[in-house]
Parts: C-alpha cells; sequence; structure tokens
C-alpha cells in the first residue's frame, strides 16, 4: 500500500513532465516561427520601443534592418532569415494554416502575393500609408504587389530583364546583340554552324521567366479580381502563348539553346565556362551571378548587357522577372505598426544605394531610377558598362505589371512539366499550351473557381 | 492524451488491491510495475505517433478548397486518390523501381556477404567496413554528393567516357534519371543489407561447414545446399525493409528535385506528391490523403509479399 503515493507521484512528475514537452516544444515553435521578439538575428536598439518581426533574405538585411532600426525610436525591427523564396513561403505557409508562428512583416515575391491574398494571410495597405509613398513607385511596380482593388505589399525591387551575354563569344563570332526574337534565332544558328556553343538555357525550372516571355506577345494569361470572388479567366493556349512556346520549342529542336535548369551548380560552371553565348535574365542576375563566382578569373571582363530582343521592334515590350515586396501579414499584433515597417524599411537612402551598388537588389523607387548616380553608374561587372541608363532603368519604366492569381503555385509546377515535355521532345509548344491549359482549368473548378 | 494513459493502470491496480487481497495483491502490483514501465514509452507513442495517424486520418475526410472553404466529404478525397492519375502514376513509379532494385540490390548484398565470409583476411575486415560506409553516410548527403557525380561539368563521368570518345550519359535525365537513382539506392542500402546477412552467416554452425566437406561437398555446393538456405529468414527480413522502403520513396528525389526540376516532377513518387499538396499548394487534406492511400498500397503489397511466401518463413513465427 506504500507504494501507492510514490507510484501516484511518479506518475504525475511523467504526466508533467510530457505536458511540459508538450508546452516547449510550442514555445520553440514560436520562436522559430519569428512570432516571439525575444529571438532576433539583429540587436534591437531600443528596448523600449515595440517591436515588429520581420522574415527576409535579401544578402544585406542586416544592415538594412540596422538603418532602420537607428532611424526610429518609435518602433524596432526583429528580423529572421526564414530562408530564401520556397523555403520561407513553406514556413509562412505552415504558419497561416496553423493560425499562429507568422511574422508581422514578410518578404514576398509578387507572384505570391495573391496566392497568400486568398487564403486572407496578409493586409491590405491601401489606408495603412500607401497614399504617402503612392508616387514614389511606377503603376507597374504597384500593380504586382496588388490583387484587384487592394495593395499587398510595398514594392522594393524589381526584375527588368535584359540580355546579358558574352563579349568574347561575340567577338569571335563576329556578331552583334540581336534585336528581335527573328535575330536572335538567326544569329544562333549562324554561331552553331560556325561549331559556337548554344545561345541561351530553355530551363524547366524557371517557369516566371518563362511565363515573363508570355507577357512579352502581349498574351494576358490570367484574368483576377478577388472582388468577383470566385471567378477566374485563364487563357494559357492563347495564341500569344502558343507561338512564344513554338518559338522556344523551335530552338530546343535545332539544338540552338541548352535544356538545362537555371541555378544550379552545373548550369554556373557551364556560364562560367563560357557553354551559354547570352544569359537572358533579370537586372538582379548580375549580383546572383558574381556571388557563385561568374566574373572572377578566367572569365573577368566578358560581361556585358543588352536590350532583351523583341518580337516587334516597332511597340517593344518589357517584362519582368522576379523582385520582391514587404507584406504585413494578417498575424500581425498591430498592422498599422507593421505597414510602417514595411514601407519604411529598405527605403532610407543608405540601403537602397547600398542594395544597387552591390547589385544585390534593382530599386523600384523612382526617386533611384531618376536619380543621376543610379543612371551613370558603371557597373563593374559589366567592365564598367552604364546598365542601368542602357538597359534596365528603360525596362523598368516601360514595364506594365502582370496579373497574378492563387492558381500561380499549381501553375508553375504544371509549366515546369510542360516545359520538360518541350525539351525532351514529347510535346510541340502548341501541345504544352493546350495541356497547360487543360490542367489549370481543371484544377482551378476544383478549388471552386467559376473559369471564364 | 496524457491523463488517459495514466488513469488505466491505476483503477485496474487500486480495484485489484480492494477486491481481493494476498497473493493477487503482488500480482497487481507487479502488473501496475508493467504499467509504470511502458508509460513513458506509452505516452510517447501516443503523442508522437497514434494522435498525429489519427488527426491525418480526420484531416482526409474533409477537402479544403481556395474558394468556398472546407467541406466534410468522407472518403472523397479517397475516390479522388484512386482515379487520379498523378498519383497512380507515382504508385505504379514506386512498383516498378521496387521490381527492379530489390532483386539487384538483394543479389549484390548476398554476393558481397558470401565473398567476405569465405576471405577471412585483415583485407576483408577493411572492405566490410568500406562496403557498409555508404549506410553511414545521411541519404540527403549522399543524394547531393551523386548529383555532383552525374555531373557533366564536375563530375567523373565525363572524363571516363571521354578517354573512349564518348559522350557521358545525363543520369539526371528525364530518360535516365530511373538508372540514376537505382544506383543512389543501391549504393546506399547494399552495404547495410550485407551487414545483416554477414552476421546471419557468422550464426552458422561451422560444423555444417566440416560435414560437408568430409561428404565432399565443394564450395560452391556449400554456398547453393547449405549458406543460402539458412539465411533465407535473413533474406527475407531485407526484403520486407526493401518493400516497404522503396514504396515510400522521398528523400533522394527530393533532393536531386534540385539539380533535375524537370526529370522529378512534383508526382514523382506518392510521398513527393504528398509533401506537394500538402506545403506547397496548403492542401493539407488530400495530402494527408495521399498519405493514407500510400499506407494502404504498402500494407496490400507487403500482405502479398508475406502471404505468397509464407510456407518458406521461420521469418514469420
Amino acid at each position: 500500500m506504500k507504494t501507492k503515493p510514490v507510484l501516484a507521484a511518479i506518475m504525475t512528475l511523467a504526466v508533467a513532465g510530457a505536458l511540459a514537452a508538450c508546452t516547449a516544444g510550442g514555445d520553440g515553435g514560436d520562436n522559430g516561427g519569428g512570432g516571439d521578439a525575444s529571438n532576433c538575428s539583429n540587436e534591437i536598439k531600443n528596448p523600449d520601443a515595440p517591436v515588429v518581426t520581420l522574415w527576409a533574405w535579401y544578402p544585406n538585411s542586416e544592415a538594412v534592418v540596422d538603418n532602420f532600426n537607428e532611424e526610429n525610436d518609435d518602433v524596432q525591427v526583429c528580423w529572421t532569415n526564414a530562408g530564401a523564396g520556397g523555403d520561407a513561403y513553406d514556413k509562412f505557409q505552415t504558419a497561416i494554416s496553423g493560425g499562429s508562428g507568422a511574422p508581422d512583416v514578410m518578404m514576398v515575391e509578387a507572384d505570391r502575393i495573391a496566392v497568400f491574398q486568398a487564403q486572407d494571410a496578409l493586409v491590405d495597405l491601401s489606408d495603412l500609408g500607401y497614399e504617402d509613398v503612392k508616387d514614389n513607385f511606377s503603376e507597374g511596380a504597384w500593380k504586382d504587389v496588388s490583387v484587384g482593388g487592394g495593395v499587398y505589399g510595398a514594392p522594393i525591387d524589381g526584375g527588368p530583364m535584359g540580355m546579358i551575354y558574352r563579349t568574347d563569344i561575340f567577338e569571335q563570332y563576329g556578331i552583334t546583340p540581336p534585336t528581335t526574337w527573328e535575330e536572335f534565332e538567326a544569329t544562333a544558328q549562324q554561331v552553331k554552324d560556325a561549331g559556337g556553343p548554344v545561345f541561351a538555357s530553355f530551363a524547366a525550372n524557371q517557369p516566371a521567366a518563362v511565363t515573363a516571355y508570355m507577357y512579352q506577345t502581349g498574351a494576358e494569361p490570367f484574368e483576377y479580381d478577388p472582388a468577383n470572388e470566385g471567378e477566374i479567366g485563364i487563357n494559357l493556349n492563347s495564341d500569344e502563348i502558343k507561338r512564344v512556346l513554338d518559338y522556344w520549342a523551335g530552338l530546343v529542336e535545332k539544338g540552338l539553346v541548352g535544356t538545362e535548369d537555371q541555378f544550379t551548380p552545373e548550369y554556373i560552371a557551364g556560364v562560367i565556362g563560357g557553354d551559354y553565348a547570352t544569359y537572358l535574365s533579370a537586372a538582379w542576375a548580375p549580383g546572383y551571378l558574381q556571388g557563385a563566382g561568374v566574373g572572377e578569373g578566367a572569365d573577368e571582363g566578358v560581361w556585358a548587357t543588352a536590350p532583351l530582343p523583341q518580337w516587334d521592334p516597332a511597340s517593344p515590350v518589357a517584362i519582368n522577372w522576379g523582385g520582391s515586396a514587404f507584406s504585413v501579414s494578417s498575424q500581425a499584433d498591430d498592422p498599422e505598426l507593421a505597414a510602417k515597417v514595411a514601407f519604411g524599411v529598405y527605403a532610407d537612402q543608405a540601403s537602397l544605394d547600398q542594395g544597387w551598388q552591390e547589385q544585390i537588389i534593382f530599386p523600384l523607387n523612382v526617386d533611384v531610377l531618376e536619380d543621376p548616380a543610379f543612371q551613370d553608374y558603371e557597373v563593374p561587372f559589366f567592365s564598367g558598362q552604364q546598365a542601368n541608363k542602357e538597359v534596365y532603368v528603360p525596362a523598368a519604366n516601360a514595364y506594365k505589371g502582370m496579373v497574378y492569381t492563387p492558381l500561380q503555385q499549381f501553375y508553375y509546377s504544371t509549366l515546369t512539366e510542360q516545359i520538360q515535355n518541350i525539351n525532351d521532345g514529347s510535346a510541340t509548344g502548341s501541345e504544352a499550351a493546350d495541356a497547360l491549359q487543360e490542367a489549370v482549368v481543371a484544377y482551378a473548378e476544383e478549388q471552386g473557381f467559376t473559369v471564364k | 492524451m496524457t491523463t488517459s494513459t495514466a488513469s488505466p493502470p491505476t483503477k485496474k491496480g487500486s480495484s485489484l488491491f480492494t477486491k481481493k487481497g494476498g497473493r493477487r495483491s503482488t500480482a497487481a502490483r507487479q502488473n501496475l510495475f508493467g504499467w509504470l514501465f511502458v508509460g513513458p514509452f506509452g505516452i510517447v507513442f501516443l503523442a508522437l505517433l497514434v494522435l498525429p495517424i489519427g488527426y491525418a486520418l480526420y484531416l482526409s475526410l474533409f477537402q479544403k478548397s481556395l474558394i468556398g472553404g472546407t467541406r466534410f466529404v468522407l472518403f472523397g478525397n479517397y475516390a479522388k486518390a484512386f482515379t487520379d492519375p498523378n498519383f497512380l502514376d507515382g504508385v505504379w513509379f514506386v512498383i516498378r523501381f521496387s521490381l527492379v532494385l530489390i532483386p539487384l540490390q538483394m543479389a549484390i548484398s548476398l554476393a558481397i556477404a558470401l565473398m567476405l565470409d569465405i576471405i577471412v583476411t585483415r583485407f576483408a575486415r577493411f572492405s566490410r567496413l568500406m562496403i557498409f560506409m555508404p549506410y553511414a553516410i545521411p541519404t540527403v548527403i549522399g543524394a547531393l554528393m551523386w548529383g555532383f557525380l552525374y555531373s557533366e561539368n564536375f563530375g567523373p563521368l565525363a572524363n571516363i567516357f571521354g578517354i573512349f570518345g564518348a559522350e557521358a550519359p545525363d543520369f539526371l535525365s528525364k530518360s535516365l534519371i530511373f538508372y540514376g537513382l537505382l544506383n543512389i539506392v543501391t549504393w546506399q542500402w547494399a552495404g547495410y543489407y550485407m551487414i545483416i546477412l554477414y552476421a546471419a552467416l557468422q550464426g552458422i554452425d561451422p560444423t555444417l561447414y566440416e560435414a560437408a566437406r568430409i561428404d565432399g561437398a565443394s564450395q560452391w555446393q556449400i554456398i547453393l545446399r547449405i549458406k543460402i538456405p539458412l539465411l533465407s529468414p535473413a533474406l527475407l527480413l531485407i526484403l520486407v525493409f526493401a518493400l516497404i522502403g522503396t514504396l515510400q520513396f522521398f528523400n533522394e528525389p527530393k533532393i536531386l528535385q534540385d539539380l533535375a526540376a524537370g526529370s522529378i516532377p512534383n508526382d514523382f513518387t506518392p510521398n513527393i506528391y504528398a509533401f506537394y499538396q500538402a506545403f506547397s499548394l496548403a492542401n493539407y487534406n488530400y495530402g494527408a490523403t495521399i498519405s493514407f492511400a500510400l499506407g494502404a498500397v504498402v500494407f496490400v503489397c507487403v500482405y502479398i509479399f508475406l502471404f505468397a511466401t509464407r510456407k518458406r518463413g521461420s521469418f514469420f513465427e
């Protein structure tokens, strides 16, 4: 009988221990999720001020956050790097589905905003300071962070596209940068016939870039306004899209472009080794390439950039790949304060300057775009070429914006599959477009949308 | 959940205490101690295994869509999964993969184990360690490493084929990814299975060999007539391990996806498809359904297999 109280005590301890483990786990999750201010990667300058948590993965995030904290006494930012792109979105998605653990402010790329907006995960910033900064950004920049009539992000940087190319290869084969896609194909053929490398890469893992190409032909893949909830327009097999996919399918078939995935070590090694005559990419690409070791040693001083080839040089279309914004999460304790951070962080001169000088970002702030120091900047990666003035600023100014939808994730995944089908020759561009349309429409209907 | 595990033993214990005395109370006390020892495991088991599975089952009965919210659909998701070509293709892939992988893996590990059993030099010990080593390397790192080895720019394959003036096969391409993965998994697991078989070989009574030799049996005859038959329980064991593991194929393709997105789509294997549904499309309900559907497929496959081999099996006693 004596054992009983002892046993009871042990049992209680065991139960208490298990419960404690549960709660401890919960707390740990919160910290990891960034919902708690006690776990910042940066130093809080003014510990008395309210704290706003922020997830961001810009390489210079720490400096940017420090700049902000020093200039603002009434609010402090607690920054966490939750991983780049997909990693951060997966965590954010889990926090949204779980109902807690999301940061107050989150770095989001334009193409993901509609996905989170549809789940009520983001706060509309229209009344939270948007009017004050409205004139700082172009219409296209605002369109990318808007869903219907709401504004769901403070634009930071964009990715106006150009054609980065290797001057050594161009000299060797006596060619000049093509200005139209027709010329692009002809030049690629010329180089190939002379035994040269392929001209670019049509990568299955870059659906966002391929979507940008679609916009260049005047396609409107999606129509979406959450005000008419449940209605969506999907035109993925339009003539324009078939045209662009058939064009690339042709290049692949003729062996004029490679089909390797981009952003892999394999691809970068190829870029350094001169396997590609051009790299069709955005204004942030030099920073990315440099970070990966391109432009040092053997391939130093061989890079230059030119405007992206056009379908119709008489009416050029500028397109954009990538770029990001700061959005306020619906789990923010104080959305007004969070909005202040979203609009304020990465908006001061010091941060912006550092951002573009080190080619971490291509700023969308009009003041910077018009600044002669920015325009005339001689980009070291391009051997002193004034790339901003010549290529990227005009492209950014002419950019009209895209329409993103909550179907983006599924659309990208399906597009990746279809590009692969084009690349291994199992589908023509038109067939791929038809398959894409069919799959995305089916998914949209299954998700409760009415397809127009 | 914790109270439910804690209370039954106390209740049972106390009722026995009051009703009967003497001898019974000793048994009851032993009973109580039994529960106490099982308790910590039971709590963890319930909290980390039974509850999440129950919750996943619950989730799988609902359907969430972007418009219109969540609805109760009972087995609707399962009906969808078993007619979903993406899921079925993934299942068909892992079944095909198992059919090639498992015999290959077993043949290799058996051959090595038999060889190492015969050679008794220091070299054998060293080889055993080396062959086992891939298993000690985390799957993720193994997959990454092979991703680089297959690479046309970094990998040795290009050089080796270059000597003969041929072009190296691209094991990350859509047409060869099957063999690329086959090689990685075999490399990773053959050493582990070899150790199991080798240990089983060590357990065979050496007098059997002696007797066989006296009867004039050759080395081959000893292998075929004595060693392999006596190894059959161990072989069956690794077969079941391999079957379950392969049907749940996830790590290697998921890692290689970053290097070869086009060759490994998001519905490559059922597990990858479940992951994609849950974490990319935020469709936790369908993700849970696919996991359960995969569980059902694994169960059926393993059951068929065990049923087919039941007469052999000292393994099942």
